[in-house]
C-alpha cells in the first residue's frame, strides 16, 4: 500500500431522479463518498438502493442531476456525452456480471476494443495484449471466441479488458454473479491480486463473503449511505 | 452530426471489423447484398440494351444521310390490286418522272443536288454464271450523295452519261460471284441482251434497306448492284418495264424509281419537306410516290430513346430503391440485436459518432459490394445478350457510374437511420439488453 494515497474519487452530494412517466424517482438523494487510490471498496446494499445507480454515475455512464464528481480532479459531473466516452475509455475499467464481450472478435481483439476510440496504433499495444492475457492466464487462447471459452475464462478477458488503459479505477458490478464458486472464487482472486498491485477496485455485490475481500464496505440504504466501514482484509 | 474525426487507424479498424461482423452473418449479408446487386445490374443491363438498340436505329437512318429527302416510285394502291387479280391487266403508268427531278432541282430552295435513279431488277451473266441483280440507272453524282467505298476502278463519269456508253460499275459481292476467277474490270458482262463494260468496284455501305419495292427481291442478295449511266438505262430497258409472273404479264411505266434530294444543310430539310410535297402533289393526281426523311426519323427516334430511357431508368430506379430499403430494414434488425454490443462499446468508451460510423461502414461496405458484385453482373449480362441474340448492346461508362454511384449514396442514405438508432441508445440501456 501507498503510505500517503490522493484520493482519486470524490462525490459531493450527489442526487440523482428519474422522470418515471409522471412520477419522480430519487434513486439517490445525497452522497458524499472519497475513494483514495489503491483501496478495495465493496458497495452494497438491498435492491432498489441506489448501488446500480452510483455504480454508473461512478462509471461515467450517467449523469448526476445535481452534485460534484471529480474523477482524478477533473470534474466530471457536467461533462458533455462525447467527453464522458473518453473519459471512460481512458480513465475506467469495466467488469461487468455478464462479461459483456463482444462475440464476433477473438479474445485479443476483445482486450483491444477501448483502444479502438482511442485514436492509437493497435500494433504498439500488441505486446501489452499479449502480457495482459498472460496476466489472466488465457495467453494459450489468442485466437478463440468468446464462445468457446468458459464463464470464468470469459471473464478473465473481461478482466484483460478492463486493465488495457491503465485506469484510474476498475468498476466491477457483481463480476461472479455468473460464475459458479470456484471460478468465482478465482475471478475474485485475481482481482484481488489486482488490487495489492495498486488498482483501485469498485464493485457491487450483495454478497457479504466477497465483500470481505475488500478493505471498505459502504452499505447503501434509500439513495443514502447507510454505512462507511473501513475492514482489515479478511 | 456526422463530423467524423477518425484518425486513419481508427478508420482502417472500422472497416475490418465492419467486413468481419457482415463475414460472421454471410447469408444474411448475402440476401442483404440481392437487392444491390439486382437493381444494379438491372440499371446497367437495361441501359446498355436500350442504348443498343437506339444507337442501331439511329445508325441505319444515319447512313440514308441526314440532309437527304428520299423520294420512292410507289404503285398506287387501288392499281395494285388489280395487277395481281387480273391476269391479263396491263400496262399502269405511275411514279416520279424525269421533269420532277428537274422541278425539284430548279424550284426548290437550297437544294444542293438532286439524284434520280431507275432500278430495273434482272440477271446479269457473264460467260456461264448468271445472277440476279438490281440494274441501277443513275448519274456520276451518285458517290457524292451515297456512303460508297470504291474499290477499284473509277465510277460513272460524266462523258459516260452523255454518250449512253454502255460500261457499268459493280458491288464487289456480285463481283465476286460472277468473276470468281478473274479480275472483273475491263471485262463485259450482259443483261438482258446488252453488253456492259465493268470499269469499277464498290462496297455499298449505306441504304439498301430503303430501296422500293424491296419484298420484290427478297432472298437475293441485297448487294447484287449494276451501276449504269441514267442515259443507258433509258434507251436501252426503255420506259415501259415487263414483268412476267407466274402465268401472267404485268407491263409498268416508271420513269424514275428514286430521287434522293440532297439539301444544303439539315435545317433546310424539314421545310424543304413540305414543299416537295406541295410540289409533287400539284403534278401527281394519284398517290404514287412516298417521302422519306432521315432526319426526321432520326428526330423520332432520339424521341423514342428519350422516353425508353426514362421507362428504363425509372424502373431501375425503382428496384436501387428497394434494394436500399432492404438493406435499411437488414440494418435496423442488426441494430436491435446488437444493442448490448453497441451497450458495451459505449462503456468502453466509443462516442456516438464512433457508432454511427461503425454502422454506416458496415451499410456501406454492403451496398459498394453488392454495387461492385452488381456492376460486373451487369457488364457481363448485356455481353451475353449480344453473343446469344444479334441485338447490340453498349455498355456506356455513364450507366456504370450511375450505378454504382446511386448504389453507394443508398448505401449511406439508408445507413444513417439505423446507425443514428444504434448510437442514440442509452448506454446503460444498451447494456441492460437481453
Amino acid at each position: 500500500m501507498i503510505s500517503n494515497p490522493k484520493t482519486i474519487i470524490d462525490i459531493r452530494n450527489i442526487v440523482k431522479i428519474f422522470q418515471v412517466g409522471e412520477i419522480e424517482v430519487r434513486a439517490l438523494r445525497g452522497v458524499d463518498v472519497a475513494i483514495k487510490e489503491g483501496s478495495y471498496v465493496a458497495i452494497m446494499g438491498p435492491s432498489g438502493s441506489g448501488k446500480s445507480t452510483m455504480l454508473n454515475i461512478l462509471g461515467c455512464l450517467d449523469r448526476p442531476t445535481s452534485g460534484e464528481y471529480y474523477l482524478g480532479g477533473e470534474d466530471v459531473a457536467t461533462m458533455d456525452d462525447d467527453t464522458l466516452s473518453v473519459i471512460r475509455g481512458k480513465r475506467l475499467g469495466f467488469i461487468f456480471q455478464s462479461y459483456n464481450l463482444i462475440a464476433q472478435l477473438t479474445v485479443i481483439e476483445n482486450i483491444q476494443v477501448p483502444l479502438l476510440y482511442q485514436g492509437v496504433n493497435l500494433k504498439d499495444y500488441e505486446d501489452k495484449c499479449v502480457e495482459l492475457a498472460e496476466l489472466v492466464g488465457l495467453k494459450d487462447r489468442l485466437d478463440h471466441r468468446p464462445t468457446q471459452l468458459s464463464g470464468g475464462q470469459q471473464q478473465r478477458v473481461a478482466i484483460a479488458r478492463s486493465l488495457i488503459n491503465d485506469p484510474l479505477m476498475i468498476l466491477a458490478d457483481e463480476p461472479t454473479g455468473n460464475l459458479d464458486s470456484k471460478t468465482g472464487k478465482e475471478v475474485l482472486e485475481l482481482i484481488d491480486e489486482l488490487n495489492s498491485q495498486g488498482k483501485t477496485i469498485v464493485m457491487v455485490t450483495h454478497d457479504d463473503d466477497i465483500a470481505y475481500r475488500a478493505d471498505r464496505v459502504i452499505r447503501m440504504k434509500d439513495g443514502r449511505v447507510d454505512k462507511d466501514e473501513y475492514r482489515q482484509r479478511a | 452530426m456526422l463530423q467524423l474525426s477518425l484518425t486513419q487507424h481508427q478508420l482502417l479498424n472500422t472497416v475490418k471489423l465492419g467486413v468481419k461482423s457482415l463475414l460472421l452473418h454471410k447469408l444474411r449479408s448475402g440476401l442483404t447484398m440481392l437487392g444491390m446487386i439486382f437493381g444494379v445490374c438491372s440499371v446497367i443491363a437495361m441501359l446498355a440494351i436500350g442504348e443498343g438498340a437506339s444507337h442501331e436505329a439511329q445508325e441505319r437512318i444515319k447512313r440514308l444521310g441526314s440532309t437527304n429527302i428520299i423520294i420512292n416510285s410507289v404503285k398506287p394502291p387501288e392499281s395494285q390490286d388489280d395487277n395481281n387479280t387480273s391476269g391479263k391487266s396491263f400496262g399502269i403508268e405511275y411514279g416520279l418522272t424525269y421533269d420532277d427531278a428537274s422541278r425539284l432541282q430548279f424550284t426548290i430552295p437550297n437544294v444542293s443536288n438532286v439524284l434520280p435513279m431507275r432500278i430495273i431488277r434482272d440477271n446479269v451473266r457473264f460467260n456461264r454464271n448468271q445472277e440476279p441483280c438490281q440494274v441501277i440507272g443513275t448519274l456520276p453524282s451518285y458517290t457524292a450523295m451515297q456512303k460508297v467505298d470504291l474499290v477499284a476502278g473509277r465510277f460513272l463519269s460524266m462523258v459516260d452519261q452523255k454518250h449512253q456508253r454502255n460500261v457499268c460499275v459493280i458491288t464487289s459481292g456480285l463481283a465476286a460471284r460472277l468473276f470468281p476467277y478473274q479480275s472483273p474490270l475491263q471485262s463485259t458482262i450482259r443483261v438482258k441482251d446488252v453488253y456492259y463494260q465493268v470499269v469499277g468496284l464498290i462496297n455499298e455501305t449505306g441504304t439498301m434497306d430503303q430501296r422500293p419495292q424491296k419484298d420484290e427481291m427478297e432472298g437475293e442478295p441485297l448487294d447484287n448492284n449494276v451501276y449504269i449511266p441514267l442515259s443507258t438505262a433509258k434507251t436501252r430497258f426503255g420506259e415501259t418495264l415487263i414483268r412476267r409472273n407466274a402465268g401472267s404479264f404485268s407491263a409498268e411505266k416508271v420513269e424514275l424509281h428514286q430521287i434522293i434530294v440532297k439539301m444544303e444543310t439539315t435545317e433546310s430539310v424539314i421545310a424543304a419537306e413540305q414543299q416537295i410535297k406541295g410540289l409533287l402533289k400539284r403534278f401527281h393526281n394519284q398517290n404514287d410516290y412516298e417521302l422519306i426523311v432521315p432526319l426526321q426519323l432520326l428526330r423520332e427516334a432520339e424521341a423514342t430513346k428519350r422516353m425508353f430511357n426514362i421507362v428504363l431508368g425509372s424502373i431501375a430506379a425503382i428496384s436501387l430503391l428497394v434494394g436500399g430499403i432492404g438493406i435499411m430494414n437488414i440494418m435496423l434488425a442488426t441494430v436491435t440485436e446488437r444493442t448490448r454490443e453497441i451497450g458495451v462499446r459505449r462503456a468502453l468508451g466509443a462516442k456516438k459518432k464512433d457508432i454511427v460510423t461503425q454502422f454506416l461502414i458496415e451499410t456501406v461496405v454492403l451496398s459498394i459490394g453488392g454495387g461492385t458484385i452488381g456492376v460486373m453482373l451487369g457488364v457481363l449480362v448485356p455481353l451475353l445478350v449480344s453473343a446469344s441474340t444479334d441485338m447490340v448492346t453498349i455498355i456506356t461508362p455513364w450507366s456504370v457510374a450511375l450505378a454504382f454511384g446511386i448504389s453507394g449514396l443508398t448505401g449511406i442514405a439508408f445507413g444513417i437511420y439505423p446507425a443514428s438508432q444504434a448510437a442514440e441508445l442509452d448506454p446503460i440501456e444498451a447494456l441492460r439488453h437481453e
